[in-house]
């Protein structure tokens, strides 16, 4: 019964679920199985970028739940996907051990390198993989939670929203880029060496860690199924039409706002930490505005309040970011900007609304067809 | 000049607004359900609110008129906890403060409001309009993880019914008429199973047949739930009004039956000028 | 009124004669070891001058004194250059004295008069550390004497940076009391006080400790830290300790006016690029993500003028103002009527479709500019400072900037409260139907007023392109500083805008010596949102029926 409240009347998640589903069990076998000579063969390189792809998706999945149902548009969403990476991040660092280029058995390559003797406290635990990831969940969470209840519960809404986030992350940005911070400050954290025993450069491992975040992305997709389309999605919709209203309903519009701010935040962060080991980096430059705003155009490219049309954006816009700066390294802004122009004023439904417009066409040529056989 | 001033009982015991519905505990021992008592409003020295006082019985329908600008919109947003007030009191039978709770707070403790816009959830559909607003726990864990109870959908059946939109069940709510709208929204406050019903310009925009089932609706609505009506249509108010309370300048002019208050001197001259 | 200032300039002249007297028989007096064997015959400054290129060093000691004493008008540009190892000899005959310049150019020692002829190769005239020593203090009573008061202000100042010996302090002794200039005379006492506080009388150094209390030159401070450390004599300890708290005393006060006046130009910064915002924002209720683009354009602008006309750049800054409000304006007018028309009363697209136009021309500026930063040159009176004390100095582009925003912002309030076009921006931003139903031409008006709001954008970047360097990313480092100031300031309300934008340049600084720059931002940002908590909709909200929903 769950799963027909979940996918009936969602014909394009269905589709999108479909396809991932089949792109998990396909490509790992056109990877390890079919050899490199092979036509069929799917490179390392290409399974790496649909993990980072399978990523952006869940962090747009994350964004679409929030502003799409909502109606709270974050632009510093990528600071939750950043913190996220972070904790992974100083998970992969600590597995390094004595492997770095300073040998410290302890402390990682740049803390020796700016003579810090003991480790800070707050990267004690990072060698345990649970903790990490419990990190993972709880750092964007506590973020999220407390800058939420802030925001939310002094009533601050719509562009006033977007833009206390937008300094959000740019705030976090500026504080992750200095060196005493203790995040490796420019640089970053990098040169990881393994995932759970796994060496982070091999082809298993990166069919792993893809897997990973096909997983992630369906159990995500249907986790946001059943929040839109519980009581609770009905709620959302109208604190977003109405809140007012909703309030005079009787209900907390602020709560509500704040546990799906935090469970984006969440996703977010999951997203952050399963794309960190496929990279191999994590720098200041994720918390940069332009990474969050560029997601949000993902979702609006993709069709904003369908929860699939996230996972659509997410993939074509960066498919033609990945095939457009191979031409034009340089003059990527463009068409990222066209972008934007374009979808909010051509398609404000997105990709998945056009679909459904050509469809709807479709269909009613071939009924007045019909009308006209007989 | 206020006769029900010395009859509240002062109790400062916990007052159970912790409880979802407390609608239940509101004692109108006395008769009041709500006493606005010397309440101020200013907006930039503006004097929205002047000392008003006003007490409503419980189960009674009460018309509001005024001219604009008299304070009836803010008289409203007072009590549900839209506005707060510059001083004054405003209790929800003898014990609860509503100066203390929050809209969500006071709209679940049994005080409905239909705005003067018709806002319903025009995405939704009439039948999820009335979901939303159903008397339950609306708490966040409780909303996400609960479908209605059989009891819930046999109200939502019925208040349909009451507001005549049950074959509209599935249309969305964008698509219904001005009238309709105005229905559905007060279907919304039925479904909260309110003590008090704020109903702010029900008729506006209706037609005459229209208001005239409106008028039945809101007659029938009194005894079992207070009413208070803020209208500018006189006819409308003359046909369902008992008592009808005229605001100017923020506090109470007249108060009285219709006829009362329409050869009160004071009110032509509000109304007619000099 | 003639009168006294006749007067006046004729005491001024005994005063320099009285000082040239005293110079030259302290400086007889000091110098007789070099002078004992002075020649008889008087030299003229011509010979002396030639005299330098030839003979032996301690020779050369002897013509420095007589030329100090003759003070001839070049005597000190002469001995400046040989000090500074510029003054130099032809090796070809006749033998010629010249200066070398800052640039390469030779003039005569004598004469001063410019030499173009090629003079083939040159030696310069050595001086040894004897000889140094002794033109150092020559020179410094040579300027200390000086009718110029620059330079004797800078004679006295470079004494007491560099210390002077017991003939310089001498010399200050006759000079103080005859000094007419306030601030000449209180820096020679603290010249002498610097070197009586060496002294070994204990009273002495008493009254020398006495006499620097108070004195913000920072060199004052070492030797009265050091007496107040070790000083035998307990009276003077204690009275070095009591000094320098004052100093710190006034050192605070000054630092802290200098925070203040920091703070206020970054909030004239803040100031001019939020209040384009705050009309584009609060009158119009349009989010501009591209607000800080339009500023680039401003600063651009200024640029290319400046390169167009790389003579006049004091007078290509004034063409640079309109015209980068006209650049500015009408991309703004541009934007406005291409795409935000399109979208009022959806205030997210706007602030997407803005955000997307700010990306283009971010890039744009990059395709046709260059990543590369540009410097615009400062005109020479927006250069330098304006020096109050010695702990406190005011750069004069920051306190152009602070005062052409004040005028920007009075006269876009002038704009709005008088003009027929400020009557209809405000009608139109209350009640938008209303306005249409009296005749307000709606569309007219939002163009103009995003044309306004992109103008003053434009020029707050021409301020801009005076403090950094113009970049494509000029805009992105002030953009989201504005919308902070805007909605702290409370949406609509220009004296918001004012009161916000230097409340938060203020804040910035006063914080930035405790937490750094950075440390100072993240803190700004949350004490902002802490801020909303209690005040939701700024410091100054608008008020009543209409602000409620």
């Amino acid at each position: 019964m769950l799963t027909q409240r979940l996918l009936t009347s969602d014909k394009g998640g269905m589709w999108v679920l479909g396809i991932l589903a089949l792109t998990c069990i396909l490509v790992p076998i056109l990877n390890l199985a079919v050899p490199e000579n092979s036509p069929l063969h799917v490179s390392t390189f290409t399974v790496t970028l649909l993990g980072k792809f399978l990523c952006y998706a869940l962090l747009a999945l994350a964004l679409d739940l929030i502003w799409g149902y909502a109606g709270i548009l974050s632009l510093g969403h990528g600071a939750f996907f950043a913190l996220g990476g972070y904790a992974m991040g100083m998970y992969l660092m600590r597995q390094i051990g004595d492997r770095g280029k300073y040998g410290d058995p302890l402390l990682p390559d740049f803390m020796v390198f700016l003579n810090w003797d003991s480790l800070p406290w707050y990267w004690l635990g990072f060698d345990m993989f649970w903790f990490a990831m419990l990190m993972v969940i709880m750092v964007p969470a506590i973020l999220a939670w407390v800058f939420g209840w802030l925001a939310f519960r002094s009533r601050v809404t719509g562009v006033y929203f977007a833009i206390i986030t937008q300094a959000l992350t740019y705030a976090l940005m500026l504080a992750f880029f200095r060196n005493e911070m203790g995040f490796g400050g420019n640089n970053g954290l990098t040169d990881f060496k393994d995932i759970l025993g796994f060496s982070i450069t091999a082809d298993s491992t990166r069919i792993g860690l893809f897997l990973a975040s096909g997983i992630m992305l369906i159990i995500a997709y249907l986790a946001c199924r059943y929040i839109v389309t519980s009581r609770m999605g009905r709620v959302i919709v109208s604190i977003r039409d109405a809140e007012t209203r909703t309030r005079f309903c009787g209900y907390q519009v602020e709560s509500y706002k704040l546990w799906l701010f935090v469970f984006s935040a969440v996703l977010a962060g999951i997203a952050g930490a399963l794309y960190v080991p496929q990279v191999g980096i994590i720098n200041p430059g994720e918390f940069s505005p332009l990474n969050s705003i560029e997601l949000v155009v993902w979702v609006a490219t993709g069709g904003r309040g369908t929860l699939y049309g996230a996972i659509v954006g997410a993939f074509s816009v960066n498919y033609g970011k990945t095939i457009f700066t191979s031409f034009y390294p340089e003059a990527w802004l463009f068409p990222l900007g066209l972008l934007f122009v374009l979808v909010t004023l051509v398609l404000p439904k997105g990709l998945v609304g056009l679909f459904s417009r050509f469809k709807r066409h479709d269909k009613r040529s071939d009924d007045a067809k019909q009308e006209d056989a007989p | 000049m206020n006769p029900f001033k010395h009859a509240r009982n002062w109790s400062t015991r916990a007052l159970p607004v912790k409880d979802p519905n407390f609608g239940h505990a509101v004692d109108t021992s006395h008769g009041p359900i709500l006493y606005i008592e010397d309440v101020n409003v200013s907006f930039d020295g503006f004097k929205a609110l002047n000392n008003l006082n006003l007490f409503i019985d419980d189960g009674e329908l009460r018309c509001i008129i005024g001219p604009n600008g008299a304070g009836k919109t803010t008289m409203m947003d007072v009590i549900t906890g839209k506005t707060k007030p510059d001083s004054g009191s405003i209790f929800f039978g003898q014990q609860i403060n509503l100066q203390h709770l929050s809209e969500h707070q006071i709209s679940r403790g049994g005080i409905g409001r239909k705005f003067q816009k018709p806002t319903v959830f025009e995405a939704l559909s009439v039948y999820e309009n009335l979901e939303l607003a159903t008397a339950d726990d609306k708490r966040v864990w409780h909303i996400l993880s609960h479908q209605l109870t059989g009891a819930q959908r046999d109200k939502i059946d019925e208040v349909l019914y009451t507001i005549g939109l049950s074959t509209q069940v599935h249309n969305s709510a964008g698509n219904l008429s001005h009238g309709q709208k105005q229905w559905l929204e007060i279907g919304m406050l039925l479904m909260q199973s309110p003590r008090v019903l704020l109903v702010d310009e029900p008729v506006a925009g209706m037609t005459g047949e229209e208001t005239e089932r409106t008028a039945e609706l809101l007659t029938s609505l009194a005894g079992k739930h207070s009413v208070i009506v803020v209208e500018h249509d006189m006819a409308f108010v003359r046909s369902i009004a008992k008592k009808v309370t005229v605001l100017h300048q923020g506090s109470v002019l007249a108060e009285g039956t219709m006829d009362q208050v329409q050869s009160n001197p004071k009110v032509i001259e509000v109304y007619l000028g000099e | 009124m003639i009168v006294t200032n006749a007067m006046f300039n004729l005491q001024n002249s005994v005063r320099g004669c009285l000082r040239i007297t005293l110079l030259l028989a302290i400086t007889l007096g000091s110098l007789t070891s070099h002078a004992q064997s002075a020649s008889e015959e008087p030299a003229t400054f011509n010979d002396l001058v030639d005299q330098l290129a030839e003979g032996s060093l301690s020779r050369r000691g002897k013509t420095v004194t007589t030329i100090a004493e003759l003070n001839h008008e070049r005597s000190i540009v002469v001995l400046n250059a040989l000090q500074a190892g510029t003054l130099k000899v032809t090796r070809n005959d006749p033998k010629q004295v010249v200066i070398e310049q800052a640039d390469d150019s030779l003039v005569n020692a004598q004469s001063g008069a410019v030499i173009s002829d090629d003079l083939g190769r040159l030696k310069r005239i050595p001086i040894h550390n004897k000889l140094r020593s002794q033109l150092h203090t020559v020179l410094a009573q040579l300027n200390l004497a000086s009718p110029d008061k620059t330079a004797r202000l800078s004679a006295v100042n470079r004494l007491i940076t560099d210390g002077g010996d017991a003939n310089t302090a001498t010399l200050l002794q006759a000079l103080v009391a005859d000094e007419a200039e306030a601030d000449v005379r209180d820096a020679m006492q603290t010249a002498i006080a610097m070197y009586d506080i060496q002294s070994d009388d204990a009273e002495v150094r008493l009254a020398a400790v006495k006499a620097l209390r108070g004195s913000l030159i920072p060199e004052v401070r070492g030797p009265l830290l050091s007496l107040a450390d070790n000083d035998p004599n307990q009276n003077v300890k204690l009275e070095a300790q009591s000094a320098l708290e004052s100093i710190e005393g006034r050192l605070k006060v000054f630092r802290f006016t200098e925070n203040v006046f920091f703070g206020l130009s970054l909030g004239s910064v803040f100031l001019l690029s939020a209040i384009g915002l705050a009309i584009t924002f609060g009158v119009m209720g349009v989010i501009n993500m591209a607000h800080g683009e339009l500023m680039m354009i401003g600063a651009y602008t200024t640029w290319v003028i400046q390169q167009a006309l790389p003579n006049h750049i004091g007078a290509s800054l004034f063409i640079a103002i309109p015209t980068a409000f006209i650049v500015a304006g009408l991309v703004g007018i541009a934007i406005e009527r291409g795409v935000i028309r399109f979208l009022y009363g959806r205030p997210l697209e706007t602030l997407l479709a803005t955000f997307g136009i700010s990306l283009i021309l971010q890039q744009a500026a990059r395709s046709i500019f260059s990543p590369l930063n540009r410097a615009v040159s400062l005109p020479e009176w927006m250069s330098g400072s304006l020096e109050i004390n010695p702990a406190l100095s005011i750069t004069f582009n920051r306190l152009y900037i602070l005062i052409f925003g004040l005028m920007v912002f009075f006269a876009l309030l002038l704009i709005l409260k008088k003009t027929s076009l400020g009557l209809k921006v405000r009608a139109v931003s209350q009640n938008r139907p209303m306005a249409r139903a009296v005749g307000v031409r709606a569309s007219w008006v939002d163009a103009l007023t995003f044309g306004l709001g992109s103008g003053i954008a434009g020029i707050a970047g021409v301020a801009l392109s005076q403090l950094t360097n113009v970049g494509p990313n000029l805009g992105q480092a002030y953009i989201i500083d504005s919308f902070m100031v805007v909605v702290f300031g409370g949406v609509g309300n220009l004296w918001g805008t004012l009161v916000g934008a230097m409340g938060i340049g203020l804040l910035n600084k006063f914080m930035e010596p405790y937490a750094g720059a950075v440390l100072a931002k993240v803190l700004i940002l949350v004490l902002l949102i802490l801020f909303i908590q209690k005040k939701p909709k700024g410091l100054f909200p608008q008020k009543g029926r209409a602000a409620a929903d």
